[in-house]
Protein backbone atom coordinates (compact mmCIF):
# COMPACT_ATOMS: atom_id res chain seq x y z
CA UNK A 1 0.00 0.00 0.00
CA UNK A 2 2.88 2.48 0.71
CA UNK A 3 4.31 1.81 -2.90
CA UNK A 4 0.88 3.02 -4.00
CA UNK A 5 0.67 5.94 -1.89
CA UNK A 6 4.22 6.71 -2.59
CA UNK A 7 3.42 6.83 -6.39
CA UNK A 8 -0.22 8.76 -6.23
CA UNK A 9 2.10 11.11 -4.08
CA UNK A 10 4.72 11.18 -7.06
CA UNK A 11 1.52 12.15 -9.97
CA UNK A 12 0.23 14.55 -8.00
CA UNK A 13 3.27 16.42 -7.21
CA UNK A 14 4.64 16.24 -10.78
CA UNK A 15 1.21 17.54 -12.15
CA UNK A 16 0.36 14.65 -14.26
CA UNK A 17 -2.92 14.71 -12.24
CA UNK A 18 -4.95 16.83 -10.27
CA UNK A 19 -6.98 14.58 -8.24
CA UNK A 20 -7.06 10.84 -7.47
CA UNK A 21 -10.17 8.65 -6.62
CA UNK A 22 -9.24 5.57 -4.11
CA UNK A 23 -10.84 4.92 -0.84
CA UNK A 24 -10.14 6.56 2.45
CA UNK A 25 -10.73 4.98 6.21
CA UNK A 26 -14.51 4.34 7.42
CA UNK A 27 -15.68 4.52 10.65
CA UNK A 28 -14.93 0.85 10.90
CA UNK A 29 -12.18 -0.93 10.21
CA UNK A 30 -13.97 -3.08 7.42
CA UNK A 31 -15.64 -0.41 5.49
CA UNK A 32 -13.60 1.89 3.46
CA UNK A 33 -15.46 4.34 1.62
CA UNK A 34 -14.52 5.31 -2.09
CA UNK A 35 -13.01 9.09 -1.83
CA UNK A 36 -10.99 12.23 -3.71
CA UNK A 37 -7.80 12.98 -3.11
CA UNK A 38 -6.17 16.01 -3.98
CA UNK A 39 -3.35 17.03 -1.48
CA UNK A 40 -0.36 15.19 -0.21
CA UNK A 41 -1.65 15.62 3.29
CA UNK A 42 -5.11 13.70 2.45
CA UNK A 43 -3.43 10.49 1.90
CA UNK A 44 -3.23 10.07 5.66
CA UNK A 45 -6.24 8.58 5.73
CA UNK A 46 -5.38 6.52 2.59
CA UNK A 47 -6.02 2.89 2.31
CA UNK A 48 -6.30 0.03 -0.14
CA UNK A 49 -6.83 -3.38 1.59
CA UNK A 50 -8.95 -6.23 1.53
CA UNK A 51 -11.99 -4.57 2.04
CA UNK A 52 -11.28 -2.35 -0.65
CA UNK A 53 -14.23 -4.35 -2.86
CA UNK A 54 -15.74 -1.08 -4.53
CA UNK A 55 -15.80 -0.50 -8.47
CA UNK A 56 -14.51 2.99 -8.94
CA UNK A 57 -14.82 3.05 -12.02
CA UNK A 58 -18.31 4.80 -12.48
CA UNK A 59 -16.87 8.00 -10.56
CA UNK A 60 -14.70 8.43 -13.92
CA UNK A 61 -18.30 9.51 -15.37
CA UNK A 62 -18.29 12.65 -13.33
CA UNK A 63 -14.83 12.96 -12.89
CA UNK A 64 -13.21 12.79 -15.95
CA UNK A 65 -15.61 15.89 -17.10
CA UNK A 66 -13.41 18.15 -14.58
CA UNK A 67 -10.61 20.44 -15.27
CA UNK A 68 -7.27 18.47 -15.36
CA UNK A 69 -6.43 14.74 -14.91
CA UNK A 70 -7.85 12.07 -12.28
CA UNK A 71 -6.18 9.21 -11.16
CA UNK A 72 -8.40 6.28 -10.94
CA UNK A 73 -7.44 3.56 -8.67
CA UNK A 74 -8.94 -0.04 -10.57
CA UNK A 75 -8.44 -3.30 -9.55
CA UNK A 76 -8.52 -6.09 -12.90
CA UNK A 77 -12.09 -6.45 -12.60
CA UNK A 78 -13.57 -2.51 -12.02
CA UNK A 79 -11.10 -2.46 -15.43
CA UNK A 80 -13.75 -4.47 -17.42
CA UNK A 81 -16.37 -2.16 -16.31
CA UNK A 82 -14.17 1.28 -17.17
CA UNK A 83 -13.61 -0.55 -21.20
CA UNK A 84 -17.54 -0.94 -20.97
CA UNK A 85 -17.62 2.65 -20.02
CA UNK A 86 -15.17 3.92 -23.14
CA UNK A 87 -17.36 1.57 -25.62
CA UNK A 88 -21.14 3.46 -24.61
CA UNK A 89 -18.81 7.20 -25.00
CA UNK A 90 -19.66 7.54 -20.84
CA UNK A 91 -15.80 8.26 -20.10
CA UNK A 92 -13.18 10.86 -21.52
CA UNK A 93 -9.99 8.53 -21.62
CA UNK A 94 -7.91 11.97 -22.07
CA UNK A 95 -9.26 12.84 -19.06
CA UNK A 96 -8.09 9.68 -17.32
CA UNK A 97 -4.99 8.15 -15.38
CA UNK A 98 -5.24 4.43 -14.68
CA UNK A 99 -3.60 3.12 -12.28
CA UNK A 100 -4.51 -0.68 -12.16
CA UNK A 101 -4.07 -2.09 -8.01
CA UNK A 102 -3.45 -5.68 -6.92
CA UNK A 103 -6.11 -7.68 -6.20
CA UNK A 104 -5.80 -10.84 -3.98
CA UNK A 105 -10.23 -11.31 -3.97
CA UNK A 106 -11.68 -8.66 -1.77
CA UNK A 107 -13.64 -9.28 1.26
CA UNK A 108 -17.11 -9.69 2.34
CA UNK A 109 -17.72 -8.75 5.99
CA UNK A 110 -21.17 -10.32 6.28
CA UNK A 111 -19.30 -13.68 5.78
CA UNK A 112 -17.52 -13.04 9.20
CA UNK A 113 -21.20 -11.77 11.01
CA UNK A 114 -22.38 -14.89 9.52
CA UNK A 115 -19.70 -17.30 11.03
CA UNK A 116 -20.43 -15.54 14.56
CA UNK A 117 -17.63 -12.85 14.86
CA UNK A 118 -19.82 -9.99 16.10
CA UNK A 119 -17.87 -6.83 18.34
CA UNK A 120 -14.96 -5.81 15.97
CA UNK A 121 -12.02 -3.93 17.47
CA UNK A 122 -9.82 -3.86 14.36
CA UNK A 123 -8.81 -6.75 11.76
CA UNK A 124 -5.04 -7.21 10.79
CA UNK A 125 -3.79 -9.89 7.87
CA UNK A 126 -6.53 -8.23 5.48
CA UNK A 127 -3.29 -6.02 3.51
CA UNK A 128 -2.76 -6.49 0.10
CA UNK A 129 0.75 -7.88 0.05
CA UNK A 130 0.08 -10.35 2.86
CA UNK A 131 -1.19 -13.89 2.39
CA UNK A 132 -2.42 -15.67 5.28
CA UNK A 133 -5.50 -15.82 7.75
CA UNK A 134 -7.76 -12.64 8.77
CA UNK A 135 -7.64 -11.90 12.06
CA UNK A 136 -10.33 -9.89 14.05
CA UNK A 137 -9.70 -8.53 17.51
CA UNK A 138 -13.46 -8.52 18.95
CA UNK A 139 -14.73 -7.37 22.43
CA UNK A 140 -14.85 -11.24 22.84
CA UNK A 141 -11.26 -11.71 22.14
CA UNK A 142 -9.19 -12.76 19.01
CA UNK A 143 -10.55 -15.02 16.04
CA UNK A 144 -9.80 -15.87 13.01
CA UNK A 145 -10.95 -17.06 9.32
CA UNK A 146 -9.11 -17.86 6.30
CA UNK A 147 -8.91 -15.21 3.69
CA UNK A 148 -10.82 -17.16 1.12
CA UNK A 149 -13.73 -17.75 3.31
CA UNK A 150 -14.16 -14.22 3.59
CA UNK A 151 -14.16 -13.66 0.05
CA UNK A 152 -16.98 -12.27 -2.31
CA UNK A 153 -18.72 -14.46 -3.65
CA UNK A 154 -18.07 -12.80 -6.91
CA UNK A 155 -14.38 -13.25 -6.38
CA UNK A 156 -14.82 -16.98 -6.25
CA UNK A 157 -15.71 -16.69 -9.83
CA UNK A 158 -12.88 -14.15 -10.08
CA UNK A 159 -11.96 -13.19 -14.12
CA UNK A 160 -8.59 -13.15 -13.60
CA UNK A 161 -5.62 -11.44 -12.50
CA UNK A 162 -4.90 -9.29 -15.84
CA UNK A 163 -5.97 -5.38 -15.96
CA UNK A 164 -7.25 -4.85 -19.48
CA UNK A 165 -6.32 -1.04 -19.24
CA UNK A 166 -4.15 0.67 -17.54
CA UNK A 167 -1.39 3.44 -17.63
CA UNK A 168 0.79 1.52 -15.28
CA UNK A 169 0.23 -1.23 -12.68
CA UNK A 170 1.25 -1.51 -9.38
CA UNK A 171 1.22 -4.62 -7.17
CA UNK A 172 0.60 -8.64 -7.71
CA UNK A 173 -2.45 -9.80 -8.52
CA UNK A 174 -4.29 -12.91 -8.20
CA UNK A 175 -6.22 -14.78 -10.00
CA UNK A 176 -9.22 -15.94 -6.79
CA UNK A 177 -11.41 -17.99 -8.99
CA UNK A 178 -12.14 -21.62 -7.42
CA UNK A 179 -15.81 -22.22 -8.78
CA UNK A 180 -18.02 -22.28 -11.95
CA UNK A 181 -19.43 -18.90 -12.93
CA UNK A 182 -22.64 -20.76 -13.91
CA UNK A 183 -23.00 -23.15 -11.15
CA UNK A 184 -25.34 -21.07 -9.22
CA UNK A 185 -27.78 -20.16 -12.10
CA UNK A 186 -27.53 -23.61 -13.36
CA UNK A 187 -28.96 -25.09 -9.83
CA UNK A 188 -31.78 -23.05 -10.26
CA UNK A 189 -32.34 -23.84 -13.65
CA UNK A 190 -32.35 -27.29 -12.22
CA UNK A 191 -35.35 -26.59 -10.06
CA UNK A 192 -38.95 -26.74 -10.83
CA UNK A 193 -41.20 -23.80 -12.13
CA UNK A 194 -42.56 -23.91 -9.03
CA UNK A 195 -39.78 -23.85 -6.75
CA UNK A 196 -37.98 -21.32 -9.47
CA UNK A 197 -40.95 -18.76 -8.83
CA UNK A 198 -40.71 -19.39 -4.94
CA UNK A 199 -37.46 -18.65 -4.36
CA UNK A 200 -37.59 -15.68 -6.61
CA UNK A 201 -40.67 -14.58 -4.88
CA UNK A 202 -39.10 -14.97 -1.51
CA UNK A 203 -35.81 -13.23 -2.96
CA UNK A 204 -37.25 -10.19 -4.22
CA UNK A 205 -40.03 -9.68 -1.63
CA UNK A 206 -37.18 -8.36 0.45
CA UNK A 207 -36.27 -5.56 -2.14
CA UNK A 208 -36.28 -1.99 -0.30
CA UNK A 209 -36.05 0.12 -3.31
CA UNK A 210 -32.90 1.85 -1.77
CA UNK A 211 -31.59 1.94 -5.50
CA UNK A 212 -28.31 1.26 -4.36
CA UNK A 213 -27.71 -1.50 -6.89
CA UNK A 214 -29.04 0.69 -9.96
CA UNK A 215 -26.34 3.57 -8.35
CA UNK A 216 -23.23 1.42 -8.19
CA UNK A 217 -24.01 -0.26 -11.03
CA UNK A 218 -21.30 0.45 -13.85
CA UNK A 219 -23.26 -0.52 -16.35
CA UNK A 220 -26.25 1.91 -14.89
CA UNK A 221 -24.79 4.75 -16.54
CA UNK A 222 -27.72 6.53 -18.03
CA UNK A 223 -28.34 10.43 -17.18
CA UNK A 224 -32.30 9.87 -16.79
CA UNK A 225 -33.21 6.76 -15.78
CA UNK A 226 -36.65 5.10 -16.55
CA UNK A 227 -36.94 4.44 -12.67
CA UNK A 228 -36.62 7.95 -11.78
CA UNK A 229 -39.98 10.07 -11.82
CA UNK A 230 -41.05 13.86 -12.59
CA UNK A 231 -40.64 15.04 -8.88
CA UNK A 232 -37.53 16.89 -6.85
CA UNK A 233 -35.05 15.27 -4.73
CA UNK A 234 -35.68 11.89 -2.73
CA UNK A 235 -38.85 11.75 -3.98
CA UNK A 236 -37.63 11.56 -7.29
CA UNK A 237 -36.27 8.02 -6.82
CA UNK A 238 -39.52 6.70 -5.40
CA UNK A 239 -41.48 4.26 -7.00
CA UNK A 240 -43.69 5.62 -10.10
CA UNK A 241 -46.30 2.53 -9.59
CA UNK A 242 -46.53 -0.68 -8.84
CA UNK A 243 -45.68 -2.13 -11.65
CA UNK A 244 -41.76 -0.74 -11.15
CA UNK A 245 -41.92 -2.05 -8.15
CA UNK A 246 -42.82 -5.42 -9.22
CA UNK A 247 -40.70 -5.40 -11.85
CA UNK A 248 -37.64 -2.97 -11.46
CA UNK A 249 -35.18 -6.10 -10.97
CA UNK A 250 -35.98 -7.72 -14.33
CA UNK A 251 -35.83 -4.73 -16.07
CA UNK A 252 -32.91 -3.41 -14.44
CA UNK A 253 -31.00 -6.84 -15.69
CA UNK A 254 -32.31 -6.62 -19.30
CA UNK A 255 -31.19 -3.11 -19.51
CA UNK A 256 -27.60 -4.20 -18.63
CA UNK A 257 -27.95 -7.00 -20.45
CA UNK A 258 -25.11 -7.29 -23.11
CA UNK A 259 -23.32 -4.37 -21.25
CA UNK A 260 -23.20 -6.19 -17.89
CA UNK A 261 -19.31 -7.33 -17.42
CA UNK A 262 -20.97 -9.67 -14.09
CA UNK A 263 -18.42 -7.25 -11.57
CA UNK A 264 -20.98 -8.23 -9.04
CA UNK A 265 -21.49 -4.63 -7.30
CA UNK A 266 -25.20 -5.09 -7.28
CA UNK A 267 -25.04 -8.57 -5.03
CA UNK A 268 -22.23 -6.67 -3.03
CA UNK A 269 -24.21 -3.28 -1.62
CA UNK A 270 -27.54 -4.70 -1.60
CA UNK A 271 -28.91 -4.09 1.87
CA UNK A 272 -31.41 -7.34 1.83
CA UNK A 273 -28.60 -9.52 0.33
CA UNK A 274 -30.39 -10.06 -2.51
CA UNK A 275 -28.35 -12.14 -5.14
CA UNK A 276 -29.22 -9.89 -7.84
CA UNK A 277 -26.05 -10.91 -9.59
CA UNK A 278 -28.33 -14.38 -10.61
CA UNK A 279 -30.48 -12.22 -12.91
CA UNK A 280 -27.28 -10.57 -14.74
CA UNK A 281 -25.56 -14.19 -14.92
CA UNK A 282 -28.27 -15.97 -16.54
CA UNK A 283 -28.36 -13.32 -19.23
CA UNK A 284 -25.02 -13.21 -19.78
CA UNK A 285 -25.22 -17.34 -19.49
CA UNK A 286 -28.13 -17.29 -22.41
CA UNK A 287 -25.99 -14.70 -24.68
CA UNK A 288 -22.99 -17.13 -24.24
CA UNK A 289 -25.03 -20.05 -25.29
CA UNK A 290 -27.38 -18.04 -27.74
CA UNK A 291 -24.62 -15.76 -29.49
CA UNK A 292 -21.40 -17.42 -28.68
CA UNK A 293 -18.97 -16.33 -25.92
CA UNK A 294 -19.47 -12.76 -24.80
CA UNK A 295 -17.33 -10.59 -22.18
CA UNK A 296 -18.54 -7.14 -22.18
CA UNK A 297 -15.48 -4.59 -21.71
CA UNK A 298 -13.13 -7.30 -22.34
CA UNK A 299 -12.90 -5.37 -25.79
CA UNK A 300 -13.81 -1.47 -26.03
CA UNK A 301 -14.74 -1.80 -29.96
CA UNK A 302 -16.45 -5.05 -29.41
CA UNK A 303 -20.20 -4.83 -30.03
CA UNK A 304 -22.76 -5.74 -27.91
CA UNK A 305 -24.93 -9.40 -28.80
CA UNK A 306 -28.63 -7.00 -28.00
CA UNK A 307 -27.22 -4.30 -30.63
CA UNK A 308 -26.12 -6.82 -32.92
CA UNK A 309 -27.63 -10.19 -35.23
CA UNK A 310 -27.53 -12.53 -37.12
CA UNK A 311 -29.64 -13.97 -40.05
CA UNK A 312 -30.54 -17.41 -38.18
CA UNK A 313 -30.51 -16.63 -34.33
CA UNK A 314 -32.07 -18.71 -32.19
CA UNK A 315 -36.17 -18.32 -32.59
CA UNK A 316 -37.65 -17.22 -29.26
CA UNK A 317 -39.67 -20.48 -28.99
CA UNK A 318 -36.29 -22.31 -29.05
CA UNK A 319 -34.73 -20.12 -26.49
CA UNK A 320 -37.50 -21.85 -23.98
CA UNK A 321 -38.20 -25.07 -22.37
CA UNK A 322 -34.73 -26.32 -22.75
CA UNK A 323 -34.47 -28.40 -19.67
CA UNK A 324 -37.93 -30.23 -20.46
CA UNK B 1 -79.57 -15.24 -8.92
CA UNK B 2 -77.62 -18.19 -9.78
CA UNK B 3 -74.81 -17.62 -12.69
CA UNK B 4 -74.64 -18.45 -15.72
CA UNK B 5 -73.06 -22.06 -16.73
CA UNK B 6 -71.46 -20.21 -19.62
CA UNK B 7 -69.97 -17.19 -17.83
CA UNK B 8 -67.97 -18.92 -15.26
CA UNK B 9 -66.11 -20.53 -17.89
CA UNK B 10 -62.59 -18.66 -17.72
CA UNK B 11 -61.81 -16.16 -20.60
CA UNK B 12 -58.02 -15.38 -20.68
CA UNK B 13 -57.10 -12.01 -21.80
CA UNK B 14 -54.84 -11.85 -24.40
CA UNK B 15 -52.62 -9.24 -25.76
CA UNK B 16 -51.18 -9.24 -29.30
CA UNK B 17 -48.61 -6.91 -30.38
CA UNK B 18 -49.36 -6.91 -34.37
CA UNK B 19 -46.41 -5.49 -36.69
CA UNK B 20 -48.08 -2.68 -38.71
CA UNK B 21 -47.04 -3.69 -42.55
CA UNK B 22 -47.73 -8.03 -41.70
CA UNK B 23 -49.32 -9.48 -38.93
CA UNK B 24 -52.24 -6.28 -38.48
CA UNK B 25 -52.92 -6.49 -41.99
CA UNK B 26 -52.65 -10.03 -41.60
CA UNK B 27 -55.52 -10.05 -38.87
CA UNK B 28 -57.28 -7.53 -41.40
CA UNK B 29 -57.19 -10.85 -43.94
CA UNK B 30 -58.48 -12.99 -41.60
CA UNK B 31 -61.38 -10.91 -41.17
CA UNK B 32 -62.12 -10.05 -44.55
CA UNK B 33 -61.63 -13.93 -45.38
CA UNK B 34 -64.76 -14.50 -42.75
CA UNK B 35 -61.48 -16.61 -40.44
CA UNK B 36 -62.63 -16.72 -36.67
CA UNK B 37 -60.35 -16.39 -34.14
CA UNK B 38 -61.23 -15.52 -30.47
CA UNK B 39 -62.24 -12.07 -28.81
CA UNK B 40 -60.24 -12.77 -26.04
CA UNK B 41 -57.20 -11.57 -28.19
CA UNK B 42 -56.57 -7.83 -28.17
CA UNK B 43 -54.91 -6.61 -30.58
CA UNK B 44 -52.43 -3.56 -30.39
CA UNK B 45 -50.71 -1.83 -33.44
CA UNK B 46 -47.37 -1.26 -33.33
CA UNK B 47 -44.98 -0.06 -35.77
CA UNK B 48 -42.63 -3.12 -36.14
CA UNK B 49 -41.95 -5.72 -34.06
CA UNK B 50 -38.52 -4.38 -32.76
CA UNK B 51 -40.91 -1.32 -31.07
CA UNK B 52 -41.94 -4.14 -29.07
CA UNK B 53 -40.01 -2.76 -25.96
CA UNK B 54 -39.99 -5.61 -23.41
CA UNK B 55 -41.18 -3.58 -20.72
CA UNK B 56 -44.60 -3.66 -23.14
CA UNK B 57 -44.77 -7.09 -21.80
CA UNK B 58 -44.10 -6.97 -18.35
CA UNK B 59 -46.48 -4.14 -18.27
CA UNK B 60 -49.57 -6.06 -20.06
CA UNK B 61 -48.55 -9.06 -17.45
CA UNK B 62 -48.63 -6.64 -14.43
CA UNK B 63 -52.11 -5.10 -15.51
CA UNK B 64 -53.58 -8.33 -16.24
CA UNK B 65 -52.90 -10.16 -19.35
CA UNK B 66 -52.74 -14.03 -18.91
CA UNK B 67 -51.03 -14.24 -22.25
CA UNK B 68 -48.88 -12.00 -24.73
CA UNK B 69 -48.25 -12.85 -28.36
CA UNK B 70 -45.90 -10.60 -30.28
CA UNK B 71 -46.51 -10.92 -34.12
CA UNK B 72 -43.61 -9.69 -36.95
CA UNK B 73 -42.72 -9.98 -40.36
CA UNK B 74 -40.89 -12.73 -40.94
CA UNK B 75 -37.17 -12.57 -41.16
CA UNK B 76 -35.76 -10.46 -44.03
CA UNK B 77 -38.88 -9.15 -44.88
CA UNK B 78 -39.11 -6.30 -42.48
CA UNK B 79 -40.29 -3.07 -43.42
CA UNK B 80 -37.55 -1.47 -41.97
CA UNK B 81 -35.26 -3.81 -42.80
CA UNK B 82 -34.11 -5.09 -39.96
CA UNK B 83 -36.50 -4.61 -36.95
CA UNK B 84 -37.58 -7.95 -36.40
CA UNK B 85 -34.01 -9.43 -36.29
CA UNK B 86 -33.42 -7.19 -33.28
CA UNK B 87 -37.05 -8.00 -31.85
CA UNK B 88 -35.82 -11.53 -32.20
CA UNK B 89 -32.94 -11.48 -29.83
CA UNK B 90 -34.48 -9.49 -27.61
CA UNK B 91 -37.53 -12.34 -27.05
CA UNK B 92 -35.71 -14.94 -26.66
CA UNK B 93 -33.69 -13.43 -24.10
CA UNK B 94 -37.08 -12.15 -21.99
CA UNK B 95 -38.66 -15.32 -22.32
CA UNK B 96 -36.00 -17.15 -21.14
CA UNK B 97 -35.35 -14.76 -18.33
CA UNK B 98 -39.37 -15.35 -17.72
CA UNK B 99 -38.77 -18.77 -17.56
CA UNK B 100 -36.32 -18.97 -15.29
CA UNK B 101 -38.09 -16.77 -13.24
CA UNK B 102 -40.78 -19.66 -12.97
CA UNK B 103 -43.50 -18.24 -15.45
CA UNK B 104 -45.05 -20.75 -17.59
CA UNK B 105 -43.60 -20.38 -20.35
CA UNK B 106 -46.95 -21.12 -22.45
CA UNK B 107 -47.73 -17.93 -21.66
CA UNK B 108 -45.20 -15.90 -24.29
CA UNK B 109 -45.23 -16.68 -27.61
CA UNK B 110 -43.71 -14.79 -31.22
CA UNK B 111 -45.11 -15.62 -34.25
CA UNK B 112 -43.35 -14.43 -37.86
CA UNK B 113 -47.27 -14.23 -39.84
CA UNK B 114 -47.06 -11.73 -43.55
CA UNK B 115 -50.07 -9.83 -44.51
CA UNK B 116 -50.83 -12.37 -46.95
CA UNK B 117 -51.29 -14.78 -44.01
CA UNK B 118 -54.82 -14.65 -42.69
CA UNK B 119 -55.34 -18.51 -42.34
CA UNK B 120 -52.30 -18.78 -40.47
CA UNK B 121 -53.30 -15.60 -37.99
CA UNK B 122 -56.41 -17.03 -37.03
CA UNK B 123 -54.68 -20.32 -36.49
CA UNK B 124 -51.71 -19.11 -33.93
CA UNK B 125 -54.55 -16.95 -32.07
CA UNK B 126 -57.04 -20.23 -31.65
CA UNK B 127 -53.72 -22.60 -30.78
CA UNK B 128 -52.36 -19.78 -28.58
CA UNK B 129 -56.04 -18.74 -27.28
CA UNK B 130 -56.32 -22.65 -25.98
CA UNK B 131 -52.88 -23.02 -24.59
CA UNK B 132 -53.27 -19.96 -21.95
CA UNK B 133 -56.92 -21.11 -21.32
CA UNK B 134 -54.97 -24.48 -20.16
CA UNK B 135 -52.60 -22.36 -17.80
CA UNK B 136 -55.20 -20.42 -16.56
CA UNK B 137 -55.47 -16.99 -14.26
CA UNK B 138 -51.51 -15.32 -14.80
CA UNK B 139 -51.08 -15.13 -11.08
CA UNK B 140 -47.57 -14.81 -10.89
CA UNK B 141 -46.16 -12.06 -12.67
CA UNK B 142 -49.16 -10.07 -11.44
CA UNK B 143 -48.04 -10.80 -8.17
CA UNK B 144 -43.97 -11.23 -7.64
CA UNK B 145 -42.98 -8.85 -4.88
CA UNK B 146 -46.55 -10.05 -2.77
CA UNK B 147 -47.76 -6.42 -2.73
CA UNK B 148 -51.17 -6.74 -3.69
Amino acid sequence: MQELINRLKELLADGTVVRVIGWKKGDMPYNPEPAYFEKAEDFDNFVYDGFCGANLSKMMIEAAKLEGKTAVCLKPCDTYSFNQLIREHRVNRENTYIIGVGCRGKLDIEKARKAGIKGIKSVSGVDIEGDGDVTFDTIYGEKKMAYSDLMLDRCHVCKGKDHVIFDEVIGESKDTGDKDRFEDVIKIEKMTPEERFAFFKSELSKCIRCNACRNVCPACSCRKCVFDNTKFDSQQKANVDSFEEKMFHIIRAFHVAGRCTDCGECSRVCPEGIPLHLFNRKFIKDIDEFYGEFQAGKDPEAQSPLTDFTFDDLEPKDAVGRGE
Amino acid sequence: MPMNEENKEFRPLIVAFCCNWCSYAGADLAGSSRLSYPADVKIIRVPCSGRVNPMFILRAFERGADGVIICGCHPGDCHYSTGNYYARRRMALLFSMLEYMGIENGRTRVEWCSAAEGAKFSKTMNEFCEKVKSLGQNVRLGDLRCKN
